[in-house]
């Protein structure tokens, strides 16, 4: 097909705006980031070396590029408590993004099926946490899960348990939270396919022969696929990354990729394998994120 | 018509349906013999879909019976009746194949995959899709998609086949073609067509029968050929056409004819029967009425007027002609060889019309 110029000058300007934000906001920070992996630690202020000088000329740039390293890849490579931490990110992930999904799909489903005044309440209702900060969210599961919190009170007063329960610091406390939190990431972009399904289609499917349950199998189950996909990376690729809600809520024996980061940063203060292990990260989320990517364009081009 | 021996393949008894007090549908009795291409024709909102969709079986009617082959299917889902529908925006399946598409029914029957795979086939030469089996639906073009939403339909052979404005998404051109290819597609398979359209050109083509709809109500049912001619009621006559209306008492009738006191036309001689005193319109189409130069013309139906328009619209001359009284009417003239452009508008003519070419029309 050929190409027509149909870009104005503003349309050419706004095609720009995105590679430009990306450059200044992910490219040139990823740079920092990547340098900062590739030097090593010191005590000094910055707490790596080398520090690049512009000032100093470009012979003092070019000894300094020879000082830089992979050694921190290969301390991530070798020592467990990175591998393991980065495994427990992914598994956590998994299960919680296949959780989500159990709960979302029936979630969207009802609520596209609702009548089209009640969607938007039940949309409402979805998202309202969201008017209220996250922390305070978490902090009062904290409050609902703590040894004399409302739930051991609840379940004691009801005489189901004969003494408090520890639901706080436990794994199931952190996929509580994480599930909790990124509930409205997977209803969302579900019900967005959902709603939009033609209703006309699983009357065809039941004219050709198919019961109720037989046409959401076979109809709207693969069509809403891409909706599925869209709501199981927007958790995924966030939840690998997850930091304060395993800080909180679950117990400190294992700990998530983004508790070691903080750990190296803060704690060690050793920023360049706080660094290596964010870019390690960052590869390791990119093909989910390409997935993604590649889902949605396909999308576009079908309309 | 339908022989009195031979049993109906569908009767549709008493059928109505409302919907929050609207009564879309009204006390409808219909036959549909075995073999029959039937429209449902009727303005949008006068209840011929939902009467399809209750014969399809996704509106259950709140009163009434619709019989198959003897069987009382009115409470029968869809999934169970051997009827199929085409429908009208196609709802093709759009995450599956051409192939797929027509299969889904077929896979739902439980036919052997190598006989799914022949009547695929079959259905892909039937509707000349031959090479697209792998496209999705979003890759052909409307034409094309039409095409493959009527061989889905027609996969499982059901007993009859209903049709939901088939035919209003394509062009004009295509859609003439389609028409033709729909009607040998039926006289082929032999099977029963029930079309809904709006479009009383199109039910014309297609049907060998039309019943015309409205409020709900089936009005007349009859060929086209019929309808066109002897329409029942003024509201048919208007809606199947053009055509002049006058209105009028009758004064006498006998012999099969009446005769009728007109306000704009004066004393008429029409070919039907109605009493003596009765109020009724005398009604004719376009190309029945006669245009001449001749002002002395002696007709009893000869009136004088002045042709106020001259369209020409092709293979047609339409005149609107102002009668001495006021009303004005509509003649429309072949231009077939010799016939030129004989009236220009501002001349003053005569227009008659034999007693055999009109209808009076008591409703």
């Amino acid at each position: 097909m050929k190409t027509r110029r149909i870009f104005t000058r503003p349309a050419r300007i706004s095609a720009i705006a995105p590679y430009v934000w990306m450059t200044l906001f992910f490219l040139v920070p990823f740079g920092f980031v990547l340098k900062i992996a590739l030097s090593q630690t010191v005590i000094a202020q910055p707490p790596y070396a080398p520090a690049f000088d512009l000032s100093a000329g470009w012979e003092a740039l070019r000894g300094n590029l020879s000082k830089l390293s992979l050694d921190n890849f290969y301390l991530l490579a070798t020592d467990d408590i990175y591998i393991l931490s980065y495994l427990r990110s992914i598994t956590v992930a998994l299960v919680s993004t296949a959780i989500l999904l159990m709960i979302g799909y029936p979630v969207a489903y009802a609520m596209a099926r609702l009548p089209r005044r009640w969607q938007g309440i039940a949309m409402m209702l979805v998202v309202v946490p969201f008017w209220t900060s996250f922390l305070i969210r978490i902090y009062a599961w904290i409050n609902i899960l703590q040894h004399d919190g409302l739930l051991n009170s609840l379940l004691l007063a009801l005489h189901l348990i004969e003494r408090p329960l520890p639901w706080l610091s436990t794994d199931s406390a952190m996929y509580l939270g994480i599930v909790y939190s990124y509930f409205p990431f997977m209803i969302l972009p579900l019900f967005a396919t959902l709603s939009k399904m033609d209703g006309s289609l699983l009357e065809a499917a039941s004219d050709l022969g198919c019961s109720r349950l037989k046409a959401f199998w076979l109809v709207t189950v693969p069509m809403s696929l891409p909706g599925v996909a869209a709501g199981a990376l927007l958790c995924f690729i966030p939840i690998a990354g997850e930091f304060v809600i395993p800080d909180l809520l679950a117990g400190s024996e294992n700990m998530m990729i983004g508790q070691t980061l903080w750990l190296e940063f803060f704690t060690n203060r050793d920023w360049p394998v706080a660094s290596t292990i964010a870019i390690v990260l960052l590869v390791l989320l990119l093909a989910p994120l390409l997935i993604y990517e590649h889902i949605q364009r396909k999308q576009l081009e079908h309309g | 018509m339908s022989g009195a021996a031979s049993a109906p393949l569908m009767r549709i008894e008493h059928v109505a349906k409302r919907f929050s007090g609207f009564a879309a549908v009204d006390g409808v009795s219909l036959d549909i013999d075995a073999g029959e291409f039937f429209a449902l024709l009727g303005p949008s909102g006068c209840g011929k879909t939902t009467l399809l969709r209750m014969l399809a079986g996704f509106e259950m009617p709140d009163a009434g019976g619709i019989w198959l082959d003897g069987k009382n299917i009115a409470d029968v889902p869809p999934h169970l009746r051997p009827v199929n529908m085409m429908f009208q925006n196609y709802a093709l399946f759009p995450h599956l194949s051409v192939e797929a598409n027509i299969a889904f029914g077929l896979k739902r029957a439980g036919l052997p995959k190598d006989e799914i795979a022949v009547r695929v086939a079959e259905m892909v030469a039937l509707v000349r899709l031959q090479g697209l089996e792998r496209r999705k639906p979003d890759q052909l073009s409307g034409g094309q998609r039409q095409r493959v939403a009527l061989a889905r339909a027609l996969a499982r052979r059901p007993r009859l086949l209903l049709l939901d404005e088939p035919l209003a998404a394509l062009d004009k051109k295509l859609r003439a073609e389609t028409q033709a290819e729909l009607v040998q597609v039926q006289r082929r398979l032999g099977m029963s067509f029930i079309i809904v359209t709006h479009d009383q050109e199109e039910a014309m083509t297609l049907a060998d029968r039309i019943g015309v709809m409205s409020k709900g109500q089936l009005v007349q049912v009859a060929t086209p050929r019929a309808l066109y001619e002897r329409p029942r009621t003024r509201w048919v006559a208007g809606f199947v056409g053009d055509i002049n209306l006058f209105e009028g008492r009758v004064t006498s009738q006998g012999d099969g004819f009446v005769n009728v006191a007109t306000r704009t036309m004066g004393e008429l001689r029409v070919a039907g029967e109605a009493g003596a005193g009765t109020a009724v319109c005398v009604a004719v189409r376009p190309e029945k009425l006669s245009l001449s130069h001749d002002l002395a013309l002696n007709d009893t139906s000869a009136r004088p007027g002045e042709v106020i328009d001259a369209d020409y619209l092709g293979s047609l001359m339409r005149y609107r002609v102002k009668l001495k009284g006021g009303d004005v009417v509509q003649a429309v003239r072949a231009n077939a060889a010799g016939n030129g452009a004989a009236f220009e508008a501002g001349q003053q003519v005569t227009v008659s019309f034999g007693p055999e070419d009109a209808v009076v029309l008591t409703q």
